[in-house]
């Protein structure tokens, strides 16, 4: 049994990206993208609806799905921490940052807090190299980020529960 | 050291909005741009000497000739914003701060190559950018800016559509971003055997970098001389230069090309943080060979000149390294990037970054010998040259550069 359909907003938004491509194949991205904005993440079901939606195998959703890494596979905490790894960032010290969020949230790198607010995933560069070492919060970056400031963040996510 | 036309009006406030961008000179050249023939407009950007800004420094003006003439298919121009190079953060600043210089650009485009519809692919993680370039883009259709014509006079259709990348750092080489646009996984394609133009969906198509479709427009407006004055001969007009790392200020400042390196790590870059001394630098992004402290003396930012010592200029975003850190650390952290980031289509690349990753580690563990440091160079020459795209070249040129430039390093980790 199919249990997911998209909001009639989302409906709405699905046709409008229809209407911009020569074929219906390039809103697979786009399809995904309105599936994971309505649930957090992409789930079984909803990547056969997205395959019954663009006339494709459920299998041909899946492994696009499975490709892309911002496509979260199973459910998340409210609060997605996206702390970037890479170079510039390991250079201005993402290594203590990354120490003092696991302290100060009491998980590891890919793994969601039993309260399900956080979940800390360690990503690979994400562009923000002048503003080392940063995370993305929500997909909202936060740079030059000190002890300090992610206490204050955490914090203020803390609250507002 | 800084000259802008790329950059002129970011640092004006509310910039991206169209009454300021309009107020400060953005869709000037447009009046100039119907006033040529496409083909004008492509002659003058050959003569301008215009290169490619997103890593690989072709010219831009010969790629657009290879469109085929026009006939009953579409035609598209697709931009490359999916700027994911570790080190690399220079269109994110056109997209926050002159979108609309990215639609002129587009529009400027769009025409010499007779494209419709243009498609501006940024990655998944750019969804703050991706609202920004959304808004403009909504703007300028509200203004009859695009749509059924340009400047609500000029009779040219255009659409601009953003796409939204899954992150996937494997999209920013063009084939593989047009086969993620078709809906498809990241995988580059396999390349002709002479030079021809893109597809998408079996239409002709031309894959730009953002940066350099926002230097057309000043092409246009003030012709090829007005960019040629700019620059070094075989590398003409500015480029957005990168800086970061342990500098005092990190950033993106607009450069013409030619300036010494060390000039730009110490002036625009402010010199290394609390006076440490510099030990190398990663040239432009994480795939270019790396350069000593003695080699960044030398070093002169253009394509020719960074080719003669043995690197590449890539995309401007420079990685700064201080003598505090460990080479075999950054080594691990470049080739954990590499080895997550490998669309896994060819075998010496997939199988080949996780192998360096596994001997790095097992060094920096402290139970290598001398044959496994013998085994990644090994790795790296079976990788280089025998794949699809030029992924796996890139990582044997970092890898094996770092190896080869600081091998002490190495060696003090390794058992006898």
């Amino acid at each position: 049994m199919n249990t997911f359909e998209y909001t009639p907003e989302n409906e709405i938004k699905f046709q409008e990206y229809v209407s911009r491509y020569p074929k219906i194949d390039s809103c697979m991205l786009p399809a995904l993208w309105l599936v994971q904005e309505q649930i957090g993440w992409v789930s079984p079901e909803a990547m056969i609806y997205v395959a019954q939606k663009l006339g494709k195998t459920p299998i041909q959703v899946y492994e696009v799905a499975t490709f892309y890494t911002m496509f979260n596979l199973k459910p998340i905490g409210k609060y997605h921490i996206e702390l970037c790894k890479t170079a510039s960032c390991m250079l201005c010290g993402s290594r203590e940052l990354k120490k003092h969020i696991k302290e100060t949230i009491g998980i590891e790198a890919g793994q969601t807090s039993d309260d399900g607010l956080f979940t800390l995933t360690e990503v690979e560069c994400l562009g923000a190299c002048g503003g080392a070492p940063m995370f993305a919060l929500n997909g909202e970056y936060h740079e030059k980020l000190t002890k300090e400031k992610v206490d204050e963040i955490i914090k203020e996510c803390r609250n507002d529960n | 050291m800084i000259t802008k036309i790329v950059s002129k009006n970011f640092d004006i406030p509310n910039s991206h909005k169209l009454e300021v961008a309009l107020a400060n000179g953005r869709y000037s050249s447009i009046d100039k741009l119907f006033s040529m023939t496409p083909d004008e407009v492509t002659q003058e950007v050959v003569k301008s000497g215009l290169r490619g800004k997103g890593g690989g420094g072709a010219a831009c003006g010969p790629k657009w000739e290879l469109m085929p003439p026009v006939d009953e298919r579409p035609r598209y121009l697709i931009v490359n914003g999916d700027e994911s190079e570790p080190g690399t953060f220079k269109d994110r600043q056109i997209f926050q701060y002159d979108p609309h210089l990215l639609i002129e650009g587009i529009i400027c485009t769009c025409y010499a190559l007779s494209a419709h519809h243009a498609y501006i692919y940024i990655r998944g993680e750019y969804k703050f950018f991706i609202d920004r370039v959304n808004a403009a883009i909504k703007e300028a259709y509200e203004a009859g800016i695009i749509g059924d014509k340009i400047m609500n006079k000029y009779d040219f259709k255009l659409d601009i559509t953003v796409h939204r990348g899954g992150g996937a750092y494997i999209c920013g080489e063009k084939s593989a971003l047009i086969e993620s646009l078709e809906g498809k996984r990241g995988h580059p394609r396999l390349k002709p055997h002479g030079k021809e133009c893109e597809w998408f969906f079996d239409n002709p198509a031309t894959v730009n970098n953002v940066e350099t479709i926002a230097s057309v427009p000043n092409i246009v407006e003030n012709g090829a001389q007005g960019y040629t004055k700019y620059g070094t001969e075989k590398s003409p007009g500015t480029m957005l230069f990168a800086i970061s790392g342990p500098v005092n200020n990190p950033g993106v400042y607009e450069m013409a090309y030619g300036n010494k390196m060390i000039d730009f790590l110490n002036i625009l870059g402010g010199g290394m943080i609390e006076g440490k001394k510099l030990k190398a630098i990663i040239p432009g992004g994480s795939s270019c060979p790396i350069l000593t402290a003695s080699e960044v003396e030398k070093a002169v930012l253009d394509y020719e000149s960074m080719w003669d010592i043995g690197s590449t200029l890539g995309t401007g975003g420079m990685i700064v390294i201080d003598e505090d850190t460990s080479m075999v650390d950054v080594a691990k952290n470049i080739i954990e990037f590499y080895h997550h980031e490998s669309c896994g289509q060819c075998t010496p690349c997939r199988e080949g970054t996780g192998w360096i990753d596994k001997i790095l580690k097992k060094i920096l563990s402290g139970d290598a010998s001398n044959e496994d440091l013998k085994t990644i160079l090994d790795v790296c020459n079976t990788m280089n040259g025998k794949t699809i795209c030029v992924f796996a070249p890139a990582v044997k040129d970092i890898i094996s550069s770092i190896i080869k430039k600081f091998p002490d390093e190495f060696k003090t980790y390794l058992k006898n």
